[in-house]
C-alpha cells in the first residue's frame, strides 16, 4: 500500500473540483460568445472565481425540504446522483501512467456505474411529491433505459476491435489509427446515446425548463441542488473522457507529433469533445419525447447493431482486418 | 392490482412559457391532454373603463399597456378612431411616420416571437440573436419618443415628434441590415430537422375552424385565409405600398413560423419604400384644438396589428372623454382556439401551441 492508494483519489478529486470550475465557466465563456453576449466578467479577473461565488451562494441558501416530501429519499438522492459520477473517473486513463484503477473491465464498470445516476434522479423526482418533478423524473428513466443499449452496443465494435474491456488496453490499440475512422458508425451512435445519456440538449427532456419548469430537481434548494448540478458536469466531463479513450486514441498524439506530452494530447482530444457539447447545446432545439424514444430504438440501435456485424466482418478480410 | 389516474397539472401563473401570468389547468394522462382550460385575467387593469375617465391624450399611453410589444400600433388604434370620428387631414409626413414606426414595431414584435418561440422549443441562442437586433429597433424608438418600450408617440391629429435628424438614414441602414439578418435566421433555424419535426403537423386546423373561431393575423392566415386589413380595408397610407402578404396552408406551428419570418421581410420591403418616398419637410402634427372634443357618434376602426385584427369601438358623446371605449385584442380572441387544439397532444406540445398562438398577456387580459 503506497501513499498514491490513499492520496491520489483525494488528488483526483480535487482535481476534478478545480477542473470543473474552470470548465463551467468554459461553457458559459463559449455559449456567450456564441451568443454574441460576454459571459461572466464581474467576479475575479475574466471571471474566473465566478463558479466559487455561484457555489458559494448555493452553499449559504436556505435547505428547504417540501412538507410533503418524502424525507430519507429526499436527502438522499443528490447523493445517488452525485457519487457514481465521481466514482466513474476512476478507471479513465488519462496516460498510460495516470489511471487510478486500472481494472480489467474498466468499460463495463463505467457504464454500469453511471446508470445508478438514473435511479437518483428517479429518486429526487419522485420524494419531492411535485408533478413537474415526476414527470421529469419519469421522462429521464425511459430516455435513460432507451439510450443506455445503443450506447452500450456502440461500443461492442470497440471491444471487439481491441480484444479488451481494460480502457488502458483500448487506447494501446489504438496506436495505429484511431478507433473513429473504422468504427465510424459505432462513434456516431455512441455521441448521439451519450448525449441523450447526458440530458444535453437536444435530449434535455428531464430538465426541460420551459416544459417542466426544471425537470427532477424542480423543488431542490441549496447544496443539495449543487450535487445535481455537480453530477451533470462531472458526467459531461467522464463522458467526454471515455469518448476520447474509445473513438480518439486517449493520449496517442496524432501525426506522430510525440513532443508533446501525452496528458496534453489527452487534454485536447477531451476539450475538443467538450468544446463540441457546448457548440451543440448552443445550436439546437429540444426534441420531442416520443421522437427521441423512436431515435433511440428504431435508428440507433439497429445501426449499432448493423455496426457490430460489420466489424466483425470486415475484422475477416485480410489486408484491413488489423484495423477492425 | 396497478390503478392509473389523471393527474391535474396547474401550469402557470408563473410559468416560464405561458409569456406573462397565464395560467392553463390541464388534464393529463402520462404525459397526453385530455382537457385544457385557460384562466386568463392576472393582468387586468380596466383599461376600457379607465378611458371612460380620461381625455383622448390621457388614454394613448394607456394603450401602450395592452399589447407591449407592439406599442406603436395600439397608440394607432385609438387615434384612428378619434381621427375618424373628427375627420381630420392627417399631414403626409406624420402618415410616413406612423406607418415606419408601426412596421418597425411589427418587425420587433415578431422578433419576439421568434426568439421566445425557439427558447419554447429548447434552442437558447436565437433568442438572443432576435433581441439583439430588436435592441436596434428599439434604440430608434428611443431617440424619436424618448421610450423603448411604452411610446406614448402618436397623437390624435399627428405624432407627437418629428423624426430627428439622421433617423430616417438609420431606419434605411436597419432595413437593409435586417434582410441579412432574417437570412441568418433561416440559415440557423428554418431548415433544422429537429425544429421541423416539433413544428410540422403540429397543431394544424382547418380554415373554417379558424373562422369560426374569429382567429386573425397570422394565426388566420396560416390556415389559408388571405386576410390582412393593411391589403383588404387599407387604412393610414397602407394602400400606397407593394407588399405580399404571405399565407400558409394547414395552419400548423411551422406555416406559422413562416407566415411570420415572411412578414418580416414584407414590413421591411414597407420599411424602404416609406424610407424612400419619405417627405423632406413638413407639420407632423394637424391642426387640432388644444382639448380634443370628439363629435358625437361611433366608429370601429380595424387595423392590423402584429397578432391580428385590432379593433378600436368608440361611442362619444362630443365630449372630451369617450362615453364608451371597447377594444377587440387579438390575443384574447386567438387565444379562444387553445382548448381544441390541447386535447390529445403531449405536454411538449402543449408549450409549443401555446407559443404558436403568440399571446401578450397585456393585451388578453386589458
Amino acid at each position: 500500500m503506497s501513499a498514491m492508494t490513499f492520496l491520489g483519489p483525494v488528488v483526483l478529486l480535487l482535481l476534478v473540483l478545480g477542473f470543473v470550475t474552470i470548465a463551467i465557466l468554459f461553457e458559459r465563456k463559449v455559449l456567450g460568445w456564441m451568443q454574441g453576449r460576454v459571459g461572466p466578467v464581474q467576479v475575479g479577473p475574466w471571471g474566473l472565481l465566478q463558479t466559487v461565488a455561484d457555489v458559494l451562494k448555493l452553499l449559504l441558501k436556505e435547505d428547504i425540504i417540501p412538507g410533503k416530501a418524502d424525507r430519507i429519499l429526499f436527502k438522499i438522492a443528490p447523493v445517488i446522483a452525485f457519487v457514481p459520477a465521481f466514482a466513474v473517473l476512476a478507471v479513465i486513463p488519462y496516460t498510460d501512467r495516470i489511471v487510478f484503477a486500472d481494472i480489467g473491465v474498466g468499460l463495463l464498470y463505467f457504464i454500469a456505474i453511471s446508470s445508478i445516476t438514473t435511479i437518483g434522479i428517479l429518486v429526487g423526482g419522485w420524494s419531492s411529491n411535485n408533478k413537474y418533478a415526476l414527470l421529469g423524473a419519469m421522462r429521464s428513466a425511459a430516455q435513460m433505459i432507451s439510450y443506455e443499449i445503443p450506447l452500450v452496443m456502440s461500443v461492442v465494435g470497440v471491444i471487439m476491435a481491441a480484444g479488451s474491456l481494460n480502457l488502458t488496453e483500448i487506447v494501446k490499440a489504438q496506436e495505429s489509427l484511431w478507433f473513429i475512422l473504422p468504427q465510424l458508425i459505432g462513434f456516431v451512435v455512441f455521441f448521439v446515446a451519450s448525449l441523450a445519456e447526458l440530458n444535453r440538449t437536444p435530449f434535455d427532456l428531464p430538465e426541460a425548463e420551459s416544459e417542466l419548469v426544471a425537470g427532477y430537481h424542480v423543488e431542490y434548494t441549496g447544496f443539495r441542488f449543487a450535487f445535481f448540478m455537480l453530477a451533470e458536469y462531472v458526467y459531461v466531463f467522464a463522458m467526454a473522457g471515455l469518448t476520447t479513450v474509445l473513438y480518439l486514441g486517449g493520449w496517442n498524439p496524432l501525426f506522430g507529433w510525440t513532443f508533446l506530452p501525452p496528458i496534453v494530447w489527452f487534454a485536447a482530444k477531451f476539450l475538443l469533445i467538450v468544446f463540441i457539447l457546448f457548440w451543440i447545446r448552443a445550436t439546437l432545439p429540444r426534441i420531442r419525447l416520443d421522437q427521441l424514444m423512436q431515435l433511440g430504438w428504431k435508428v440507433l440501435l439497429p445501426l449499432a447493431l448493423v455496426n457490430i456485424f460489420l466489424s466483425a466482418l470486415f475484422k475477416e478480410v485480410s489486408g484491413i482486418g488489423n484495423f477492425f | 392490482m396497478i390503478r392509473t389516474e389523471e393527474m391535474l397539472l396547474n401550469v402557470g401563473p408563473q410559468h416560464p412559457s405561458t409569456h406573462g401570468v397565464f395560467r392553463l389547468l390541464v388534464k393529463i394522462d402520462g404525459e397526453k391532454i385530455t382537457e385544457a382550460e385557460p384562466v386568463i385575467g392576472y393582468l387586468h387593469r380596466g383599461t376600457e373603463k379607465l378611458a371612460e375617465d380620461l381625455t383622448y391624450t390621457q388614454i394613448i399611453p394607456y394603450t401602450d399597456r395592452m399589447d407591449y410589444l407592439s406599442a406603436m400600433t395600439n397608440n394607432y388604434t385609438i387615434v384612428h378612431a378619434a381621427e375618424t370620428l373628427m375627420e381630420v387631414e392627417i399631414p403626409e409626413r406624420a402618415e410616413f411616420l406612423r406607418v415606419i414606426v408601426m412596421e418597425l414595431n411589427r418587425i420587433a414584435s415578431h422578433l419576439v416571437w421568434f426568439g421566445t418561440y425557439l427558447l419554447d422549443l429548447g434552442a437558447v441562442s436565437p433568442f438572443l440573436y432576435a433581441f439583439r437586433e430588436r435592441e436596434e429597433i428599439l434604440d430608434l424608438f428611443n431617440e424619436l419618443c424618448g421610450a423603448r418600450i411604452t411610446y406614448n408617440y402618436m397623437r390624435v391629429g399627428g405624432v407627437k415628434w418629428d423624426a430627428p435628424e439622421g433617423w430616417i438614414d438609420k431606419v434605411k441602414a436597419l432595413a437593409d441590415k435586417m434582410k441579412e439578418k432574417t437570412e441568418e435566421y433561416d440559415r440557423l433555424v428554418s431548415g433544422n430537422e429537429i425544429f421541423i419535426n416539433r413544428t410540422r403537423g403540429i397543431g394544424g386546423y382547418s380554415a373554417d375552424d379558424a373562422l369560426a373561431y374569429g382567429l386573425s393575423g397570422v394565426n388566420l392566415r396560416a390556415a389559408g385565409v388571405k386576410w390582412d386589413l393593411r391589403k383588404d380595408r387599407p387604412y393610414s397610407i397602407y394602400n400606397r405600398f407593394q407588399f405580399d402578404v404571405p399565407v400558409g396552408e394547414t395552419g400548423d406551428l411551422e406555416d406559422k413560423y413562416r407566415c411570420r419570418m415572411e412578414e418580416i421581410r414584407q414590413s421591411i420591403r414597407i420599411l424602404d419604400q416609406a424610407v424612400e418616398h419619405f417627405p423632406e419637410a413638413g407639420p407632423v402634427m394637424a391642426k387640432v384644438g388644444r382639448v380634443i372634443r370628439v363629435p358625437a357618434g361611433e366608429a370601429y376602426t380595424q387595423i392590423e396589428s402584429p397578432r391580428g385584427e385590432l379593433g378600436c369601438y368608440l361611442v362619444s358623446r362630443g365630449k372630451d372623454k369617450p362615453y364608451r371605449l371597447k377594444f377587440r385584442r387579438p390575443s384574447f380572441n386567438n387565444l379562444q382556439i387553445l382548448p381544441k387544439l390541447l386535447k390529445g397532444e403531449n405536454v411538449a406540445n402543449l408549450v409549443a401551441i401555446l407559443g404558436g398562438i403568440d399571446i401578450v398577456l397585456g393585451e388578453v387580459d386589458a
